[in-house]
């Protein structure tokens, strides 16, 4: 075949021009990228971790973002519970990465230290796996949403509703930092509001306690029915752990304990336990339905409120980007926030709910007991309703806060 | 070999004038705040440098100056509305007063002793820092805003404050470099090598360990004010002994007892720690086959080895 110069020049420039619009075609649809910073090596791996990066890809299947023609990337990293490095992560995401929301964040320092960030890059931020009541009080900002728990919430829900339930008098054992402090004090101030008492507290140096024996010991002579638990992960695991071994035959209330925490110490030990939870995979049929969807992704646990959250999150945030567009969801992090705050939400987690003006997701609260070993009837049948708290009581009241947003 | 400039020998020159180069390039390729961390355990690796690799002291609670320097920057800027070069000499000053009183303690003692008394003196700082309220306890001293250097050049932009980062990284580099080649430092070589005879030719030697101390305790703290200002956070992890740790295997990659080595430390490890945060768990893995390869292979790291292939002192 003969080939001059005029037509090869020719093809170029139809190739050219054919491949023109094909570049703008992608250009139009740009992706929305979703960041998970979450713990993937630390204490907080197995109550967050893998599993809600799972929960981030089930709600793009459950909202069906490719079939509506929306580009969802996902992305995830370790913050190694270090604020310094999930600070770092989240303003490179923000920065450089396209990222246009970030979800997850257990550890309340990261989160706090995330919510700055998102403020700084006006992005948006939507935490679930973070304790602290702080992300949607003093330290709140348009920026930020905090989804499935706050500390607030368990103190009132372990402490004020234990305490109705029979539960009236309590000796804490604490950990000796402004975190167990803090849940002491607020569960205190739910306890006695119900009519019930502190009968008397020990303080153990933190960290590196290991050996919680004779501090055990003082709280089964008090006489007083319930131990209130207030620290957080290995060392509640250690405290409920040698609980069992000394028989010591008070009610346990677990101040921040997840349903992973139990897996671990298992029935036998964690038997009798009392803990709050806004949500629980075995809760209704919603929620079975989307553990089982969930568990086809991770076969080897159920979901923590905190993957609910993150769950459900997500989901909202892509009901808006359907509704308002890919470029309304990558401009102004308050005016999507705004936008996330306007509609009321519905998943299959937390059921109905509403986001408030602080940045507060607003749900029931629910007490838990943890099943015997006979009366559970099969793998994860842990938890038994004792109460639950309805959602517009669950949460601090808005104009206690102190968040700055609310002035208004 | 013998020409030098204010000390620098001419293979240092060449290493100091890439080292610059890079400073400037780097920012177009590499994202500025990564190289800000960078840049701030660098100096942090070099004040502890100068301790072990110059006197032969191994501090092994460093982190609590650098916290400490993190912590009083970030109140400083927050609560007094310090100017930046204020808090960043804030933070260098109250751990240069920390380390004349935890120095006077511990250089009493030599070797594995000096080192397990600085330990502990480091974890009685972290306790503190868990307690106090001014340190926000867990969840540290959040949302630090960035203040203008003398109230007059803003730092909002990232780049504006990686070029006061590089200032004041180059400043505590020369400064360091310029006390190892005083004749205070080559007091303090002659400790390293052989303290006794130290004594014997008059010198008071815990006056000189004290000094250099003090010296480095300060720089660390600096070096712990920046990094709060750059990040906008003081936390707990800055004063943990794993933060420690981290910065005798910084030095220890990069090269005891060379100028660059620390330097050098620090980009890989702050590499590592950026680059395989998405692989979970492999952080602390890698770091962990790092430091054995390390101690096995190339025991005088990364720069040393390097130095002695070329035959130079880098």
């Amino acid at each position: 075949m003969h080939i001059n110069r005029r037509a090869l020049l020719g093809t170029a420039a139809a190739a050219a021009a054919t491949s023109l619009p094909l570049v703008r075609a992608r250009a139009e649809a740009p992706s929305l990228k979703i960041g998970v910073l979450t713990d993937l090596s630390g204490p907080y791996k197995d109550l967050a971790g893998p599993q809600a990066i799972q929960a981030v890809y089930q709600a793009l299947e459950d909202y069906g973002a490719a079939a509506k023609g929306l580009k969802v990337e996902v992305i995830s990293a370790d913050h190694q519970n270090k604020p310094d490095v999930g600070a770092g992560i989240a303003r490179q995401w923000y920065d450089r990465e396209g990222v246009d929301i970030i979800v997850e964040v257990a550890n309340s320092g990261v989160a706090l230290a995330v919510a700055g960030v998102a403020k700084e890059k006006n992005k948006v931020y939507i935490n679930s796996g973070a304790a602290t009541s702080d992300l949607t009080g003093a330290n709140c900002n348009g920026n930020t949403i905090h989804w499935a728990y706050d500390t607030y919430m368990l103190a009132k829900s372990t402490g004020g509703a234990l305490a109705k339930a029979g539960g009236d008098s309590w000796f804490f054992i604490t950990a000796d930092y402004a975190f167990g402090h803090a849940l002491q004090r607020d569960t205190t101030g739910f306890i006695e509001a119900s009519g019930g008492k502190v009968v008397g507290s020990i303080a153990y140096p933190f960290p590196g306690t290991t050996d919680f024996s004779s501090m055990l010991l003082q709280a089964q002579n008090s006489g007083a029915k319930v131990l209130g638990i207030s620290n957080a992960g290995t060392d509640t695991i250690n405290t409920i752990k040698q609980a069992k071994e000394f028989g010591i035959t008070m009610t346990l209330a677990g101040l921040l304990l997840f349903i992973s925490d139990v897996h671990a110490l298992g029935l036998e030990t964690a038997q009798g336990i009392v803990l709050t939870d806004s949500f629980y995979w075995d809760m209704n049929d919603r929620t079975r339905a989307f553990s089982a969807r969930l568990q086809k992704k991770f076969p080897s646990g159920r979901p923590t409120m905190v993957d609910a959250g993150v769950y459900s999150s997500t989901l909202h945030w892509l009901k808006v980007a359907g509704d308002a567009g890919v470029p309304f969801m990558k401009g102004s992090g308050t005016e999507v926030v705004a936008r996330l705050k306007a509609m009321p939400t519905d998943d299959d987690c937390f059921g109905q709910g509403i986001i408030r003006a602080d940045g507060r997701k607003i749900h029931p609260s629910y007490l838990w007991k943890i099943k015997k070993p006979s009366e559970s009837k099969g793998p994860w049948d842990y938890y038994a309703p004792v109460s639950f708290t309805p959602a517009d009581q669950a949460f601090r009241p808005l104009a206690a806060g102190g968040c700055p947003l609310v002035k208004a | 070999m013998n020409t030098t400039i204010w000390g620098f020998s001419r293979p240092q020159v060449v290493a100091l004038l890439v080292m610059i180069a890079l400073f400037v390039v780097a920012p177009m390729v590499v994202y500025p705040v990564f190289l800000m961390k960078v840049l701030c355990f660098a100096l942090f690796a070099c004040a502890f440098n100068l301790l072990i690799g110059y006197a032969g002291l191994l501090s092994f609670g460093h982190s609590a100056y650098f916290g400490m320097g993190c912590y009083l920057a970030a109140y400083g800027a927050k609560h007094w509305g310090l100017s930046a070069e204020l808090c960043v000499l804030l933070g260098g000053s109250v751990a240069a007063v920390m380390g004349l009183v935890f120095g006077a303690i511990a250089i009493r003692r030599q070797g594995i002793y000096f080192s397990m008394i600085t330990l502990a003196l480091a974890q009685f700082t972290y306790f503190i820092c868990t307690q106090m309220s001014f340190t926000g306890g867990e969840d540290g001293i959040q949302q630090v805003p960035r203040p203008a250097v003398l109230g007059l050049l803003p730092l909002d932009n990232d780049m504006a404050i990686y070029w006061m980062v590089v200032g004041v990284f180059l400043l505590g580099f020369f400064g360091i470099f310029r006390i190892i080649h005083s004749p205070f430092g080559q007091v303090l070589k002659a400790i390293r090598e052989n303290e006794q005879r130290a004594i014997s030719l008059g010198y008071r030697v815990e006056q000189y360990k004290l000094m250099a101390f003090v010296l480095s305790t300060f720089i660390a703290g600096a070096a712990g004010g920046m990094k709060s200002l750059v990040f906008g956070i003081a936390t707990l992890s800055d004063v943990t002994w794993q933060a420690s740790g981290t910065i005798v295997l910084t030095t220890l990659l990069g090269g005891l007892g060379t100028i660059f080595g620390p330097v050098v430390g620090a980009v890989i490890v702050n590499t590592l720690e950026f680059y395989l945060a998405p692989f979970g768990s492999w952080v602390t893995i890698t770091q962990g086959v790092i430091f054995v390869a390390c101690v096995m292979v190339f025991r005088r790291g990364v720069i040393g080895e390097l130095g002695a292939k070329l035959k130079v002192a880098l």
